[in-house]
């Protein structure tokens, strides 16, 4: 009696420790749990760095050479030789116009017949013509402005003289060849752990509501901080496996260099699980129910994730009141840390404020779920 | 700790100082008022039954004393402490087992039992101990093992109140444990409880059956968040004496006499009892009009002992009367032929799993045809076959003759279906959904308006047309699906499980309506597990295991357990013994086959 009574009182481990026990066994048993913490990462990284390729390559185009000079075949072959585009040859601009109408060629570049008079005489300087299937917009800029990058290489190699004599020599630091892909998959690893830490921890708290056993729970000398954290811990470590484990496919994979260390992409993915973990248990909270729960972890977690965070978006180009909204997005922080850790390294100036920013809006989250969560059914 | 208890244990025996003290106490969701001033004591010691319809409050009542809500108004003591300022001492007083057992389904027995021993903070150095304690007085030994998802329900049911008695309650809160759980397993049920309370335990045990109130020592009958009565059984059916009886054998139509019964100004309440009827006399009510109607029916009428539903319908001021509205508006069935629903040989399998196995019976043309059985048993399969919701793995079913196979849609056109729960649409209004029954059925224009109209007027639904069945009353929701079951006037009704957790008032209202459709013609194939629901069954099919192992009427059946003495076998009796006896076979088959 008197044992049981003191053990009533404050935060008691052997409690939590049950706790933990039972959710961990849950979710080995659970095989939805493990689908979403270990396959989800890997499917969703595959989608994101191959189907939300922010990079064009290998479009195809047309050329059509009306002139056979030396120097038109060489521009001919200019086009052929960048990966950017796949090259139709053509005659005749009548032969590919068609294709373009069709949609099986996204654009085609004239070399006209007087290329090699205009070239020669310089005063005239020589017209090539770039047609574009304007139906597509993002494609028709990428393959005009790539056809007049393609033009104005050939021409400062063909004739230094003729270029200008300025020639910029642009680089891209920390992603030299401006792969989407490597701040993609860095970025998707926020997605995932915002799903795992969001929508996990919002289904599995609704699901004891469900299934009467919060009830139950309650009913015992179990304290709500140690219901919660109980609740929370392994979900914690699950989502930090599935860092690494995103981690790694990222690497190996993808190719996606870590100039930062290990130890900081954990300590970011940790911070930041605080405020994911924290918006779930709000939510699941809130409604009890597991399929609400769902929904509003999708439209309060997932989609301001993918959407606000800067992951595909640039937020300095969002409109003002989105911009601000941004700032209480957790993943915003998280989108850019996991950038910087990835492509840049520890640059601890740029992690700090993220992780505080991150830090603070998982208190708040944390604070209002234990101020909804008391040890009782009313309400 | 042992020790310590049972020395706390029976000194609160001896004291008989109430173990709960409930004062005064009102609880108000939102506009709605759950209870409404409510005081009673309750003893150690003692089994008190909680007894009432669903939405009576029980459930209310019994969160509020396992401290996990505040009273609106009142208070709560458990052994002396107040639920809301002590809520923390109250958990570890008391024992508290949800509705649904509070059991973890995907972890297994043994880890249930851990995982709440270590929550009521149980010294694990007796961990050992008490678990086998435990597991020996639930005999759920064997199962160790098991996930508790994978038991059945009666052994959920042992389970979950093992892990409510694991701190040693003062205290044991047991909130309809019998829900979902078959005959046989609640009396083991009841077995254990008893042994508790023997102990100097305080058990309080909800439920909407109101057999089981006649088992408690002590009985709170709670109704729309009332007590209506507070004290021993015995003592509130005591007012009831010389008024109950029962009209043996009539020789006109049973569900006639209980109709006529029904509309006599001095009965209250009537069943109808295998071939018999009974009824309750209004107080201070002569015996002058019940004999003259067992005289001219031709029934022997004999006084018997009333029961704890008599009383309680009484206290309600009584049934409704036995005209049904519904069954007047109907036109008589005509049938060609004599049978109505057949199934030979019918047969379900879930992968490995034989739902249901070989099972063929016939129904006849305005029969009530009773399917019982345990959880499990594989009734509702079977309902589904008819129905023409499931394909048999093999054997074949008729209704009205039409081949369920070959003419479904046909076939489904003559049936009205009342599923379990009764699946209406939440999202829809009450007249929605009587709108979108009949269009499924195929009605538009004038006919349909005349039909909902006419049907929103038997079953008294004008004040309800708007809302939404989830805001609706049990009893309301009920009507309700029947008038959408009933929309286009079918031959032939199956109704799954149709009035649990219905009170008695509303349960009566509807068999009056069922009663009345099957004096037109229409046949009534019905699951339930209420027994005394049984009787009110032309025949009845007992399945378990997938298998039909008694099919007679009611009365035969109960005479086929009897055993001489004086207490005559109850549907329940027979139910149990019929189990027991193909259980038995089943192992003496096994045995034999064994070499």
């Amino acid at each position: 009696m008197s044992v049981a009574e003191k053990h009533a009182s404050r935060f008691n481990f052997r409690r939590l420790w049950a706790l933990v026990q039972k959710e961990s066994l849950q979710v080995v048993r659970d095989p939805s749990t493990i689908l979403i913490a270990f396959v989800l990462p890997v499917v969703m990284l595959f989608l994101f760095a191959y189907a939300v390729s922010l990079d064009t390559q290998e479009v195809p185009i047309g050329i059509v050479l009306e002139s056979d000079s030396a120097a038109a075949q060489s521009l001919a072959a200019a086009f052929s030789g960048t990966r950017y585009f796949t090259v139709t040859p053509a005659r005749d601009r009548r032969e590919v116009a068609g294709e373009v109408v069709g949609g099986r060629l996204r654009g085609y570049v004239v070399i006209p017949q007087d290329f090699d008079q205009r070239l020669a005489s310089g005063a005239r300087p020589p017209l090539v013509q770039i047609i574009t299937d304007g139906a597509q917009p993002n494609t028709a800029s990428f393959v005009a402005n790539y056809a007049q990058g393609v033009i104005k290489i050939w021409q400062s190699a063909h004739s230094p003289a003729v270029g200008s004599v300025l020639s910029l020599e642009p680089r891209f630091w920390f992603n030299p060849e401006i792969e989407s892909r490597r701040f993609l998959v860095p970025g998707a690893i926020a997605i995932i752990m915002t799903i795992i830490g969001t929508l996990l921890t919002a289904l599995v708290v609704a699901r004891e509501w469900e299934r009467g056993t919060m009830e139950a729970i309650m009913s015992t000398p179990a304290s709500v901080v140690e219901i919660l954290v109980g609740k929370l811990l392994p979900y914690f470590v699950l989502g930090l496996g599935a860092t690494v484990i995103s981690a790694l496919l990222a690497i190996t994979v993808f190719g996606v260099p870590l100039r930062g260390s290990w130890l900081t992409l954990l300590s970011l993915s940790s911070v930041f699980l605080v405020p994911a973990l924290g918006q779930g248990l709000l939510i699941s909270a809130v409604t009890k129910n597991q399929f609400i729960a769902a929904q509003i972890a999708l439209l309060s977690g997932f989609l301001p994730a993918f959407l606000l965070s800067g992951y595909l978006f640039e937020i300095d180009s969002m409109p003002a009141p989105l911009r601000v909204l941004t700032y209480v997005i957790p993943a915003r922080y998280f989108v850019s840390s996991l950038q910087t850790v990835f492509l840049a390294g520890d640059i601890w100036t740029l992690l700090l404020p993220n992780m505080l920013a991150m830090l603070a809006i998982g208190i708040v989250f944390f604070a209002v779920a234990l101020a909804k969560t008391t040890k009782s059914l009313d309400n | 700790m042992t020790n310590e208890m049972s020395a706390q244990v029976s000194q609160a025996k001896l004291s008989s100082q109430p173990a709960v003290k409930i004062v005064g106490v009102t609880k108000i969701f939102g506009v709605v008022e759950a209870l409404h001033e409510i005081s009673a004591n309750i003893l150690p010691g003692r089994l008190t039954g909680l007894v009432g319809p669903d939405g009576a409050g029980k459930t209310t009542l019994m969160r509020l004393m396992a401290a996990l809500m505040a009273p609106t108004a009142g208070r709560i003591t458990v052994a002396n402490c107040d639920t809301v300022r002590d809520s923390n001492r109250i958990h570890t007083l008391t024992g508290y087992m949800p509705q649904r057992f509070g059991l973890y389904e995907d972890l297994s027995v043994m880890e249930n039992l851990r995982l709440y021993a270590q929550l009521q903070g149980v010294e694990p150095n007796t961990h050992q101990d008490i678990f086998e304690r435990l597991l020996t007085f639930t005999r759920l030994a064997p199962f160790t093992q098991r996930l508790a998802g994978r038991l059945s329900g009666g052994m959920k049911q042992k389970l979950g109140l093992a892990c409510a008695m694991m701190g040693k309650p003062r205290v044991l809160l047991l909130d309809e444990p019998s829900v979902g759980v078959d005959p046989v397993s609640r009396q083991d049920l009841w077995k254990m409880v008893r042994e508790l309370t023997d102990e100097g335990m305080a058990v309080v045990w909800s439920t909407a059956y109101l057999d089981e109130a006649e088992r408690c020592a002590t009985v709170l009958l709670l109704n729309d968040g009332k007590i209506e009565y507070d004290g021993p059984p015995d003592k509130l059916t005591a007012t009831l004496k010389h008024r109950c009886f029962r009209l043996l054998d009539p020789k006109q139509e049973r569900r006639i006499v209980l109709s006529r019964a029904l509309n006599l100004k001095s009965v209250c309440d009537g069943v109808i009892q295998g071939n018999s009827v009974r009824a309750v006399l209004r107080k201070e009510a002569t015996r002058e009009e019940i004999d003259a109607l067992a005289k001219e029916v031709g029934a022997e009428i004999a006084p018997v002992t009333p029961r704890f539903e008599d009383a309680f319908v009484d206290l309600l001021g009584g049934g409704p009367g036995g005209t049904s509205a519904l069954a007047e508006r109907m036109e008589p069935v005509n049938l060609k032929g004599d049978i109505a629903v057949e199934c030979h040989e019918l047969t379900r399998r879930f992968g490995d799993f034989i739902a249901t196995d070989h099972v063929s019976f016939q129904v006849k043309k305005g029969e009530i045809f009773g399917l019982l059985g345990p959880n499990g048993a594989g009734k509702s399969t079977t309902f589904k076959m008819l129905c023409g919701l499931l394909k048999p793995t093999s054997g074949g079913a008729h209704v009205m003759g039409l081949d369920l196979r070959t003419a479904k849609s046909e076939a489904k056109s003559q049936l009205g279906y009342m599923a379990q729960k009764f699946s209406l649409y939440g999202l829809l209004s009450a007249r929605q959904n009587l709108e979108f029954s009949a269009g499924v059925y195929g009605f538009d224009g004038a006919t349909k308006r005349e039909r909902i109209e006419e049907m929103i007027e038997i079953f008294h639904l004008q004040k309800y047309v708007r809302s939404s069945p989830e805001d609706l009353p049990l009893g309301v929701k009920q009507r309700l699906a029947l008038a959408c079951a009933l929309m286009h006037r079918p031959p032939v009704l199956f109704l799954d499980e149709p009035t649990s957790g219905v009170d008695p008032i509303t349960r009566r209202e509807f068999w009056t309506h069922i009663n009345g459709l099957v004096r037109k013609g229409v046949t009534v194939l019905v699951t339930t597990h209420f027994m005394d629901e049984a009787e009110y069954c032309d025949r009845v099919a007992l399945m378990y295991q997938a298998k039909v192992i008694a099919l007679d009427t009611p009365d035969a059946l109960k005479r086929s357990v009897f055993k001489g003495g004086s207490d005559e076998p109850t549907m329940e009796d027979a139910f149990i013994q019929l189990i027991q006896s193909a259980d038995a076979e089943n192992a003496t088959s096994r045995a034999t086959k064994a070499p």
